[in-house]
């Protein structure tokens, strides 16, 4: 990616990956004020804003092509992220006596 | 450290960034916090053994004065060394502080402790020896010396990072230090700190947050340093598996630093914010306190702060025990003269264990009234994990047999070892079952449990360590006599402190007593044996003068150990003893073209081949 | 002696020192957030109600917030883009623009948010909706803070370094830019779960 060439071709990629962030911005908002139940309205917020955050992750942060330390450290990370979120949601859902009313 | 350089004597000793002064100040500060939060220790056990009655604690402040006398003139009239003087003022100011921790209104009004103190002295007993003291001696001090060292590095990869490290560390303890001076004196809600009760519990607590923050970030910079020299700084021919057992152990434990702290430093501002802002995140609704409810917006789950301390803390206790292995792994394959019997195998299962730290953590909560599905879930774990321990295990045993063993102190120490952590592993699968952990959950069994792995067993590693690496450090060994009596010593009364544990812990007394069980029925026919334990702890602290004592005579007049007096094979032998301070270390960048442990190959001449001797001759 | 690979990549890895240090250190602040995150599903999904976020907080300003942290994001990788293409005050102009962008985010966030909410007498001790709220943003700002700083620093006194050493200078804009992109990317999530769930 050194060659200026290549660069220029970057710098065309990030100027779109804007175009897109910025309307998927106003595709969530508006979405919000769609009349769905909340379930519905937190799938739909999630997934826009995880194709947001892969665009910033992927394009911006170049991880479209990074070294394998990288890939193994935030795999090992993203992992344990979801054990933290995941497995803590369901060890407090799994309460005996609780009380959902 | 002979020579001292006047003119930068701020940069070069106090302001510096080269890891091997780094990783003595991580050394000394650690060893004074390892030696104040067991006299917190030691304080206690005279309120468990003789509940009530005013503590004679003068003999026990004059020792440690006398002590501080003694070695601050050694410091300044016959050594002319700046590190004893420094010492023996630290003594001074530690039976300074002693005194005034066992006087006061607050604390201990005419010797007799009162039940907030005794809270105080629990929690800081575990957070200093834990957070202050183990760890940062493990990991800041051993780790920070002899890693570069051993894999042949110039330094760690970012020195300015590694100074800041430190001082945030340092900080964070002055901090802890602090906390006992504010009004309603020090955090009394466990070193757990479990809330609804630290949300309300005095200053003290909210010291103790500041001070737990600046002690994350400190271990955040070391581990992001550490994993980042053994990936990029390794020598040329040091591939993975030819790493010394120690660097991947510390490599492991960095990880867990890394990954495993944050979710606390969340727990922690969440804690502040409910302490300084008003906020609710660990106050439930309809919380009654004293006559009335409790003015706060409530909709909080202190099951909350239990997940995200935990997430931290069952990580924590491998990074306690990991370095500890690693120490144990060099020694042992130095004093058998062999290599280590299943290296590969060692190191997997050290990465397996890493990992499986993260899924284990609410085993501790069994007792929250976790339903069937997720209590068999953190069981099931916790039995997957005890595995890798018993690989790494049963490693260093069978690496002993046909060894011809050289049973010099540092060995002694790492044999100690391995019974004493195979007693704290074994002792933890009853707490791992939730049926037994139902009894056993908060009795002095899980206390000796724990201290099993983390004192005897990490401790006695930490000892051998310093015994084997103190020829490194100063060019000087340390005295084997001494050392002997030091390791008996320690063997003996270390179990009188927590054998009887078990029994009491059996006997269903619970961890958390102010008067040891003295006014409860069921504890009479196990009340004696607090005097046992007592008498053991002090006993454990005299034992401890003789190390001080060995240390600071060696350091004046040990015998000159030349750069490899074990006959090591590691890289950091191959460099002079107390190596300049300076990035560089070694005079010619080692070059590495064998596994780590080449003992007793049989063409070669010598029972040794260092690591980076080319040819077998 | 001088530490090896500050510079230049170590060739097993590919990687200069400074690379992988950041790309620690962005895992940690993953599970920093990781744990606020799980204190949020954790809260609402204990809770008996939940106020929609639009009622309380104000959905155009977040969007025009979350614009102006997409815009200094694009502007931070082309003023890296720019050294790499040699241009130094195509550089400072991105560079400035980035840092600009971040301190509107700021002033926007205590000027036309936290202060109303305090006039208001919506304080984090008000509801759970609130105390999230406040320590997630709050949190998150200090990052949009420390951010600006650094970028500051390599627009002015920092961006010496380019006489020197151009290749260390891009590299550090390199990681100051991973840094950004890491505090624009934890806002995209924090956006929609605060302000339009």
């Amino acid at each position: 990616m050194d060659n200026l060439e290549s660069i220029q071709k970057h710098i065309r990629n990030y100027i779109m990956v804007f175009g897109a962030l910025a309307i998927l911005t106003v595709i969530t908002v508006g979405a919000s004020y769609l009349q769905v139940g909340v379930v519905s309205a937190i799938v739909i917020a999630v997934i826009i804003a995880t194709i947001k955050g892969s665009l910033v992750a992927s394009i911006f942060m170049h991880l479209l092509s990074e070294k394998k330390f990288v890939y193994i450290l935030l795999g090992v990370t993203a992992l344990l992220f979801l054990v933290l979120m995941f497995v803590t949601l369901f060890t407090v859902n799994d309460q005996v006596g609780i009380h959902v009313s | 450290m002979t020579e001292i350089n006047r003119e930068s004597i701020w940069t070069k000793y106090i302001f510096s960034q080269d890891h091997k002064v780094i990783g003595l100040q991580y050394a000394f500060t650690a060893l004074f916090f390892l030696l104040f939060g067991f006299a917190l220790m030691m304080i206690m056990r005279w309120q468990l053994a003789y509940p009530g009655k005013p503590i004679p604690a003068n003999g026990f402040i004059w020792v440690i004065a006398l002590l501080g006398v003694v070695i601050t003139l050694i410091g300044l009239f016959r050594s002319k060394k700046n590190v004893i003087t420094l010492s023996g003022i630290i003594f001074l100011f530690m039976a300074w502080i002693i005194i005034y921790l066992t006087s006061g209104e607050g604390r201990m009004p005419e010797g007799i402790m009162i039940p907030d103190f005794y809270n105080s002295l629990g929690a800081m007993h575990g957070t200093i020896m834990i957070f202050l003291g183990v760890v940062p001696l493990l990991v800041g001090g051993l780790g920070n010396y002899v890693l570069p060292l051993q894999i042949g590095a110039p330094d760690m990869a970012f020195p300015k990072i590694n100074m800041v490290s430190y001082w945030s560390y340092f900080l964070g303890g002055i901090t802890m230090l602090v906390s006992f001076f504010v009004p309603g004196g020090a955090a009394n809600s466990g070193w757990t700190s479990y809330p609804p009760l630290s949300d309300l519990a005095t200053t003290g607590q909210t010291v103790w947050l500041f001070g737990m923050v600046l002690l994350i970030t400190s271990s955040l910079l070391g581990s992001i340093n550490f994993i980042t020299t053994v990936i990029q700084l390794r020598t040329k021919g040091l591939t993975w598996m030819r790493l010394p057992f120690f660097v991947w152990a510390q490599f492991v434990t960095a990880f867990l630093l890394l990954l495993a702290f944050p979710p606390l430093e969340a727990a922690g501002v969440l804690q502040l914010m409910d302490r300084l802002v008003g906020t609710s995140f660990f106050l439930p609704s309809g919380l009654y306190v004293g006559t009335g409810p409790l003015p706060v917006s409530g909709g909080g789950s202190p099951l909350l702060w239990q997940h995200l301390f935990w997430f931290l803390a069952h990580p924590e206790v491998y990074v306690l025990i990991l370095p500890a292995m690693g120490i144990v792994a060099e020694i042992i394959a130095n004093n058998t003269r062999k290599p280590l019997w299943g290296y590969r195998s060692m190191v997997f299962a050290t990465i397996f264990l890493g990992f499986m730290s993260f899924i284990v953590w609410a085993h501790h909560m069994f007792m929250t009234g976790m339903g069937t599905t997720m209590t068999a879930f953190f069981q099931t774990t916790t039995m997957i994990i005890s595995i890798p321990s018993v690989i790494i295990l049963s490693a260093f045993f069978i690496s002993l047999w046909g060894g011809s063993i050289r049973f010099n102190t540092p060995m002694l120490f790492a044999l100690g070892f391995l019974p004493m952590f195979g007693i704290g592993g074994l002792t933890g699968l009853p707490l791992g079952l939730a049926s037994s952990d139902i009894h056993l959950h908060d009795t002095y069994y899980v206390i000796g449990h724990f201290h099993y792995v983390v004192a005897p067993g990490t401790i006695f590693a930490l000892f051998a360590g310093i015994y084997y690496w103190f020829p490194k450090v100063t060019g000087k060994m340390m005295d084997e006599l001494l050392g002997k009596i030091h390791f008996w010593g320690s063997m003996i009364f270390i179990n009188g402190i927590f054998l009887p544990m078990f029994i009491q812990g059996l006997a269903g007394i619970s961890r958390r007593l102010y008067d040891g069980g003295e006014s409860y029925l069921h504890a009479q026919d196990v009340l004696f044996w607090n005097e046992v334990m007592s008498y053991s702890a002090w006993g454990l602290g005299l034992m401890q003068t003789v190390f001080i004592i060995n240390f600071a005579l060696s350091l004046r007049n040990g015998k000159d150990a030349g750069s490899n007096p074990w006959k090591a094979t590691t890289l950091e032998w191959s460099a002079a003893s107390s190596p300049p301070i300076a990035h560089g270390n070694f005079d010619n960048v080692p070059e590495v073209y064998r596994p780590a442990y080449e003992y007793s190959v049989p063409e070669a001449s010598t029972d040794f081949i260092p690591q980076n001797q080319k040819e077998v001759k | 002696m001088q530490i090896p690979y500050t510079v230049e990549p170590r060739p097993d890895t590919g990687l200069h020192n400074a690379k992988i240090g950041i790309w620690l250190f962005l895992a940690s602040e993953v599970m920093l957030f990781g744990g606020l995150f799980s204190a949020y599903v954790l809260l609402r999904t204990g809770s008996i109600v939940w106020p929609e976020g639009s009622s309380i907080l104000s959905v155009p300003i977040g969007t025009f917030n979350t614009m102006a942290l997409i815009a200094s994001s694009v502007t931070m990788v082309l003023s890296w883009a720019a050294l790499k293409m040699n241009d130094l005050s195509k550089f400072k102009m991105y560079m400035f623009f980035t840092y600009f962008l971040g301190l509107v985010f700021l002033i926007v966030k205590v000027v036309f948010e936290y202060l109303p909410k305090f006039e208001h007498h919506l304080y984090p001790s008000e509801s759970t909706f609130l105390a999230i709220y406040f320590t997630l943003t709050g949190l998150h700002a200090l990052h949009v803070l420390v951010g600006v700083i650094v970028n500051i620093y390599f627009w002015g006194p920092g961006s010496k370094m380019w006489e020197t050493e151009p290749e260390r200078f891009t590299n550090r804009v390199e990681v100051a830019g991973l840094y950004w992109h890491f505090v624009d990317l934890v806002w995209i999530f924090l956006f929609p779960v605060l302000y339009l769930l």
